[in-house]
């Protein structure tokens, strides 16, 4: 039989305020542990929690950006359950009424566009980070509060998704609306941007929905895409050897690349929500909501769709330049500086790319700045350097940091246009290769390549080609 | 001169005129507590030395030509669930072990830059659960009126140390009564404030949808005195209303006549004793007698209040409660793994009423009962609000017993938990609806001080103390002294 | 609704609190008389009324979001039951 995967993702993802999001504590990464913590991220007794302006206004940014409703009043709610990262033993969440719901976003895989419901989006706060350490009697655990109230969106799809390389395509577009709209740093390494997956297999065409499993611990898009092609495959063994698959929680297991169960449903939590009375109730109001549209940046998918109607770019070329938003505002600045849109296209997407992941490096950190890339592509069109030593001089600024110019002076690279300069290497490159002139007087076409090569080499690839050629022709 | 029996305006009237020092004044409720305390048990944790500090502090001020103010130099205490820094705060309960928090409530930030003089932390019913101070973990307090009584609670040791002149004054916190049952008890004034009136930062919190923190004084001047050293707007409580604070004691000017005062029917029912009743009658009269125009009412969903408040209030002390798992403070009962460990620290650290109370909450909140008691509560909760909403419409002020009885004796109910929640009955509806009251002394019954319940209308807490002050200067009730067998 | 003493085991879990057999006899009992005189409530048609979670009429209280200082940590420690290299030392978690 035929199966397929229906597959739905809950993300969560830090936001990048300064403070977090009930008390003033500072976000930042790292810190000693227990360092970024006061009475209210602590838990102690007699603290009360007030909600950051910036979250609200971040999830509203996310929210609208995901085509969804804002709901013109939210609540937050406790979500009770102990656990030693959660000082308080509850967290703050949003359950029935949360901050936006019913969005979606587009994804393109294999060619073909698919749309992917967005059933809600809420505001809650993170828990803090346990360390086990092993020791006689089970060893012990450490708590480091820091990141305990850093605020989080939780992000959750309709089960839209059906393949392991759709539900990654899915989270690569996420991060890239997240990072566009600079609300998050979606680091899946550092966890700021993390994913849950709820999977069930089903033969082809049926309607009804199979047992699904939860699996978590997919700490990047490749551990995301290699969990769930093994938690289908393991669900359709199941099924085929006649089992049932039985619901639970699965966590991926990186290094062995297997799934294994948590926790089944018989010890699901019961989690008690209700409206968290410390906090007051939201109400959003047209006008804000305005506000916050108005001040969305252009987000990727509009900005691939002008790259390919105003600048004429192919669309796969478009869709890698917007995928980033540093990349694409690095396009975006050398084309307004060397206007030819597809020649700039072609160095990105060629030999800087290269450059850049060659060094690990993000475009907002290129070493080239876009007013330098667009400098060397300046130089070329003048004549100044050939397109070959062109790849050289870009390497070189790469390695160096060092402007366009100053590195075709330095390496004394500018292209030699100068005809009577030319003639007289032309004249020793003929007179050392009388043999390769015989051959192209009797019609040997090739020969001429031949001896270009020559003058190019005798030069160390600064002549003007097209002069080169010319000049040879005529001599000939 | 009895320099612990003096209010807090007639005190800091010496003090500001340098007829007294703080130091001096200090020093006479040092003694006082010490000549008292061992029988009254109202403080849990004494600072004298801090306390004479803080007097050398204002005396020295006021020395520079400074007026720091007529709290300054005033020696109070507060109950013992509010956070002070540097200074233990158990809420009674052993799993607070001795936690020393490491910062001050916003009421206590507020006092202390008022000048006050903090004699200590006093005694409680455990987390403020219970309406008699018997469920304290540490030893119960006794009421200055006979020791052989409880003292009301939970703020009970707030009241007996004002009652007993251990204290001018005192902070006291509300969920369900626990100001004005035990002022009434005790024959102090005690005043709930408007639910966001006051700033809860550092009130370790009970049921945060009701509480409330507000004084407890022996008379209404200084009521209204301290309500306005604690009153207003702080950004650390997102339920503390931005509204300005008016002038509470300038506005005390006597004069009800013409005042319309609602009388629920509702209020004087079964279980309510006669002598109580008839206390209470005669003080509507005088009220009347005043100027006021009193009108039996009625508040139809009074019976209600109660059972909803039980849901309600544990269901959120269960959730405000489980922070206290021998992870990052107080008691730690090990076990063998982590659960274990919450599991035994949390059944030796609670008393059985705070345990029952979060059981009860638990159940009410746990899926599959949730819309039954929970939602149910919360909507009944509507209707007791929406009752006295119809009452404001036409009243300016309701009057009802603050308790259907006078303080009961030790012991007498600490076996049936219904009997027990049912002496707040009269003080419940209250925090359901956020609005502000407060209970002044009314007269005696069988020796034993009665309070008046004065409601007002929500942030309207002027009415509700002019009214009260207008009593009060009618009448002597307030300026009875238990006899304490001391000078 | 009588609650059952199965019932009182599960919530005693829930808020992590051991019960002694004489506990689990006495709360079932408690509980059971407080729940039936909650039934009260269900006289009351409430279909139509809606919840109140607050009695104020409130909304969008919000901090700016400004990082402040918070406690250095000793002081986060101090109160700390067991504490190792900084940090809240708890039995494992399994
Ligand atoms: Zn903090």
């Amino acid at each position: 039989m035929e199966y397929e995967a229906v597959i739905g993702l809950e993300v969560h993802t830090e936001l990048k305020t300064n403070s977090k999001a009930f008390c003033g504590c500072t976000t930042a990464f790292g810190g000693e542990p227990n360092t970024h913590v006061c009475p209210v991220c602590l838990g102690l007794p007699g603290v009360l929690p007030v909600i950051n302006r910036r979250v609200v206004e971040f999830g509203l940014k996310t929210a609208l950006a995901l085509n969804c409703q804002v709901e013109p009043f939210c609540k937050f709610d406790r979500k009770n359950y102990y656990y030693p990262d959660l000082p308080k033993n509850y967290q703050i969440s949003q359950y029935d009424l949360p901050l936006a719901r019913k969005g979606y976003l587009t994804i393109t895989v294999d060619g073909q566009e698919r749309v992917i419901g967005i059933t809600r989006v809420h505001m809650e706060e993170d828990a803090g980070k346990l360390i086990h350490v092993d020791g006689p009697d089970g060893g012990y655990s450490l708590v480091d509060y820091n990141r305990t109230g850093v605020p989080l969106l939780e992000i959750v799809s309709e089960p839209d998704l059906r393949t392991p390389a759709e539900a990654r395509a899915y989270m690569e577009k996420l991060k890239t609306i997240l990072q566009y709209l600079d609300v998050s740093d979606c680091k899946m390494e550092e966890g700021s941007l993390r994913c849950d997956a709820n999977v069930s297999v089903r033969p082809r065409g049926s309607q009804v929905l199979g047992t699904k499993t939860e699996v978590k611990n997919m700490n990047s898009f490749r551990a995301l895409q290699r969990a769930l092609e093994y938690e289908i495959e393991r669900q359709i063994a199941v099924l085929e050897g006649g089992g049932q698959v039985q619901q639970a929680t699965m966590a991926w297991d990186e290094a062995r690349g297997v799934t294994y169960i948590m926790r089944t449903k018989e010890e699901a939590q019961d989690y008690r929500y209700f409206p968290e009375p410390d906090l007051v109730p939201l109400e959003i109001d047209g006008d804000w909501i305005e506000q916050v549209r108005a001040g969305l940046p252009e987000l990727p998918d509009a900005r691939c769709h002008r790259l390919i109607n105003d600048y004429g770019l192919p669309a796969y070329d478009a869709g890698v330049i917007t995928s980033s938003r540093a990349l694409a505002d690095y396009f975006d600045r050398v084309v307004s500086l060397y206007p030819d849109a597809k020649v700039v296209s072609n160095w990105i997407m060629g030999d800087f790319l290269r450059l850049l992941n060659a060094a690990g490096l993000e475009p907002g950190s290129s070493p080239v700045p876009p007013e330098e890339m667009a400098a060397l592509l300046q130089l070329q069109k003048e004549g100044t350097i050939s397109g070959k030593i062109a790849k050289q001089v870009l390497e070189e600024m790469f390695a160096t940091g060092k402007g366009a110019r100053l590195v075709v002076e330095e390496k004394g690279l500018v292209q030699i246009s100068d005809a009577g300069a030319l003639a007289r290497i032309v004249e020793e490159v003929l007179a050392a290769n009388p043999g390769v002139v015989e051959d192209y007087r009797n019609g040997k076409d090739k020969a001429l390549g031949f001896l270009v090569g020559q003058v190019m080499k005798a030069t160390k690839g600064k002549a003007n080609p097209g002069l080169v050629n010319q000049l040879l022709k005529e001599r000939l | 001169m009895d320099l612990h029996y003096l209010t807090a305006h007639e005190l800091g009237g010496l003090l500001q005129h340098r007829e007294v020092s703080a130091v001096e004044a200090t020093e006479a409720l040092i003694d006082r507590i010490e000549a008292l305390d061992g029988r009254v048990q109202a403080y849990l944790t004494r600072t004298a030395e801090q306390a004479l500090e803080q007097a050398r502090a204002v005396d020295a001020a006021r020395a520079r030509g400074e007026e720091p103010g007529p709290l300054a130099g005033v020696p109070m205490a507060l109950k013992d669930n509010l956070c002070t820094e540097g200074v233990r705060t158990t809420c009674a309960s052993r799993i607070l072990g001795d936690w020393v928090p490491p910062y001050d409530a916003a009421v206590v930030r507020r006092l202390k830059a008022a000048g006050a003089v903090i004699l200590g932390k006093l005694n409680m019913d455990e987390f403020a659960m219970g309406s008699s101070t018997e469920n304290s973990g540490f030893f119960p307090t006794r009421n200055p009126w006979d020791l052989e009584r409880v003292p009301g609670g939970s703020s009970g040791g707030s009241v007996a140390a004002v009652a007993a002149g251990e204290a001018v004054y005192a902070l006291g916190s509300d969920t369900g009564g626990s100001i004005r049952q035990p002022a009434s008890f005790c024959g102090v004034v005690g005043l709930k404030p408007t639910y966001g009136r006051v700033s809860r930062y550092g009130l370790v919190a009970f049921a945060s949808s009701l509480d409330q923190i507000g004084p407890i004084t022996r008379d209404v001047t200084d009521c209204a005195l301290v309500l306005g050293a604690i009153a207003g707007h702080d950004p650390f409580d997102s339920t503390a209303a931005d509204l300005p604070v008016p002038d509470y004691r300038a506005a005390l000017k006597p004069g009800i006549k013409g005042l319309k005062v609602g009388v629920p029917r509702e209020y004087f029912g079964a279980g309510m004793e006669p002598e109580v009743e008839a206390v209470i009658r005669r003080a509507i009269a005088k009220l009347e007698e005043l100027g006021a125009i009193c009108e039996e009412t009625s508040l139809p969903h009074t019976e209600y209040a109660l059972p909803a408040y039980y849901l309600v209030a544990p269901a959120e002390a269960s959730s405000n409660l489980a922070r206290y798992d021998g992870v990052g403070f107080g008691l730690r009962v090990p076990g063998r793994d982590i659960i274990e460990m919450y599991m035994n620290t949390r059944s030796q650290g609670f008393g059985p009423e705070v345990k029952r109370r979060i059981m009860l909450g638990t159940y009410a909140l746990s899926s599959g009962y949730y819309d039954a008691y929970y939602l149910k509560a919360l909507q009944v909760r509507t209707l007791i609000r929406r009752d006295f909403e119809t009452a404001f419409t036409k009243y300016d002020l309701l009057a009802t017993p603050t308790s259907p009885t006078v303080a009961f004796r030790l012991g007498e109910r600490a076996g049936d938990p219904l009997a027990m929640y049912l002496s707040d009955l009269c003080t419940i509806p209250i925090n359901m609806a956020g609005l502000p009251a407060l209970s002044l002394p009314c007269g005696f019954s069988q020796g034993l001080p009665v309070g008046l319940q004065l409601i007002g209308k929500a942030f309207d807490e002027v009415t509700l103390l002019q009214a009260a002050y207008t009593f009060e200067q009618s009448t002597t009730y307030h300026r009875r002294r238990p006899e304490l067998g001391v000078a | 609704m009588p609650i059952t003493t199965a019932e009182v085991e599960h919530v005693a879990l829930l808020a992590r609190l051991k019960l002694s057999p004489g506990e689990k006899a006495a709360y079932t009992e408690q509980l059971n008389a407080i729940l039936e005189y909650m039934d009260k409530l269900n006289a009351l048609d409430t279909r139509d009324v809606e919840p109140t979670a607050h009695v104020l009429p409130l909304h969008n209280v919000f901090r700016d979001d400004v990082a402040r200082p918070g406690l250095p940590r000793d002081r986060a420690l101090a109160g700390a039951p067991e504490a190792s290299e900084g940090q809240f030392k708890v039995p494992r978690v399994v």
